[in-house]
């Protein structure tokens, strides 16, 4: 397979285990290719992108704009605090407004869960999701994924423990449909009031021990509490959290094997893990965000190879 | 019907390798300032057997080999019908002020030849650059890009193919031309 089955990244559950696997052996040569000393190359310059940011995010965003640039694409940037979506304009209208400037590509963030398969139906551009909701972030997924694979050599048969909010997380969701896609494990884990029923119906089992969840997981991923999103009290104290759900370092050393520790970021320093457990060789934090330009460029790479020259 | 036609046996293909090579070791002598880049994906066998003679035949030691791939670079993305497919790219040196010598196994076009010049930038600023190609098809030139060593230059009209099977892929060396 050269070609994505698709025409839009909207989410991982409109992917074939083929593109995940294309998109991987794409990104591989574009991890070669940012750790040049020139790390651009100039197959995008006649694709613009705009990149939608309806809601905050920093590293996401900047990942987007960098692997963009280092494929030679033309940015713009928007978001929404700057912008007539305060004014009341519909989403339509200004997507297509700045479309009507000649932008090829869109990578969207939305506040609200199916705003890229909606938009998707609407407008004829290339979407990108960059995170809708608790709904996916399709990108994310790929990464950790990516990463799982080049430190495990592969994500088929490996234990993969997701442990934090999954009832907010578009990470946690992303990456079930991503890791059973390659045949991986899945097991959640997490308060019972963060884990959304009949979660198990995606083919994941659940477990509220967090030892137990450790002694049986190749990887865990440890997901960030989201203080933002938390309406009302799901777990009694951030201290009580961490009591039950942070892993440290004696935890980790007490188990009998190398556990690989994964954050998609912001860390909550002291709360899902320590410092030690984040700065320690076990942690592959970093090696996600350096994957994570990499996947993206695969991605835009691969999605304007089926925008068509006139 | 495709009919297929051979241009060059495995012992003239043999020949035209062990005279490139001279060809090269006249100019280059020692390589100790030379370095040799394959084009990929078919480059990289041409660029092999001229290391491997060097090496083994002439005893050279040393020789630093770097493949290239190009399709990041090439002029024809979202032009051709069929999804470009990228290979990888090792170049485990530094190519600064270095005398590089680009290997590929047909030169058509010019255009491939464009993109690893482009491509090359990414790795440094190169003393000289020299093109080595086994076949190169005279009069179907689209840049101005000649070979610097060429083994057989071949007239052939732009719907016939040059097809070059190395001895790697379990085929006796041969360079066929195949008509549509």
């Amino acid at each position: 397979m050269s070609e994505l089955s698709v025409n839009h990244l909207l989410g991982i559950k409109y992917l074939q285990s083929e593109d995940i696997e294309l998109i991987f052996k794409t990104a591989d040569h574009f991890k070669e290719v940012i750790n040049r000393p020139i790390k651009k190359v100039p197959s995008l310059r006649d694709i613009t992108i705009a990149n939608l940011f309806f809601e905050n995010s920093t590293r996401t965003k900047l990942s987007f704009e960098l692997a963009e640039k280092r494929l030679s694409a033309d940015v713009v940037n928007f978001s929404a605090a700057q912008s007539s979506v305060k004014k009341g304009e519909t989403l339509v209208d200004t997507v297509n407004n700045i479309l009507s400037m000649k932008v090829d590509m869109v990578v969207m963030r939305h506040p609200n869960p199916g705003a890229g398969v909606f938009l998707s139906k609407h407008i004829n551009a290339s979407i990108i999701n960059a995170g809708d909701g608790a709904h996916e972030h399709p990108t994310q997924a790929l990464l950790d994924s990516y990463s799982i694979r080049e430190r495990l050599g592969e994500v088929a048969g490996k234990n993969i423990v997701i442990v934090g909010d999954i009832l907010h997380s578009r990470v946690a969701l992303s990456n079930i449909f991503a890791l059973k896609k390659q045949g991986a494990n899945v097991k959640l884990c997490g308060p019972k009031t963060l884990i959304p029923k009949h979660i198990e119906k995606l083919g994941v089992t659940v477990e509220t021990n967090l030892r137990k969840a450790l002694e049986w997981a190749d990887v865990a991923n440890m997901l960030r509490i989201q203080n933002e999103r938390l309406d009302i009290s799901y777990f009694p104290s951030t201290r009580e959290y961490t009591q039950q759900f942070g892993v440290t370092k004696e935890l980790l050393n007490s188990l009998d094997k190398e556990l690989v520790i994964m954050h998609p970021g912001p860390i909550n320093r002291g709360v899902e893990i320590t410092s030690d457990v984040a700065d320690s060789d076990q942690a592959i934090i970093l090696n996600q965000v350096e994957n994570g330009v990499a996947i993206r460029m695969a991605v835009i790479y691969l999605l304007a190879s089926k925008i068509k020259q006139l | 019907m495709t009919k297929q036609k051979v241009l060059l046996n495995s012992k003239e293909v043999n020949i035209i390798l062990h005279r490139l090579t001279s060809q090269l070791i006249e100019k280059h002598e020692d390589f100790s300032n030379t370095v040799l880049i394959g084009i990929q994906p078919r480059g990289a066998f041409l660029a092999r057997r001229i290391k491997a003679l060097l090496e083994d035949f002439y005893k050279i030691p040393q020789i630093q080999l770097g493949l290239l791939d190009i399709t990041f670079y090439r002029d024809d993305f979202r032009r051709s019908d069929k999804p470009l497919k990228a290979n990888s790219t090792t170049i485990n040196f530094i190519v600064e002020d270095k005398n590089v010598i680009f290997i590929d196994d047909v030169l058509y076009t010019g255009r491939s030849i464009s993109a690893a010049l482009t491509a090359l930038q990414s790795f440094g600023r190169p003393k000289d650059v020299e093109l080595l190609t086994l076949i190169d098809r005279r009069f179907s030139r689209h840049l101005p890009i000649q070979p610097t060593y060429r083994g057989r230059q071949v007239d052939v009209i732009n719907e016939e193919k040059v097809a070059v099977q190395w001895a790697e892929n379990g085929v006796e060396d041969t360079v066929y031309l195949i008509s549509k």
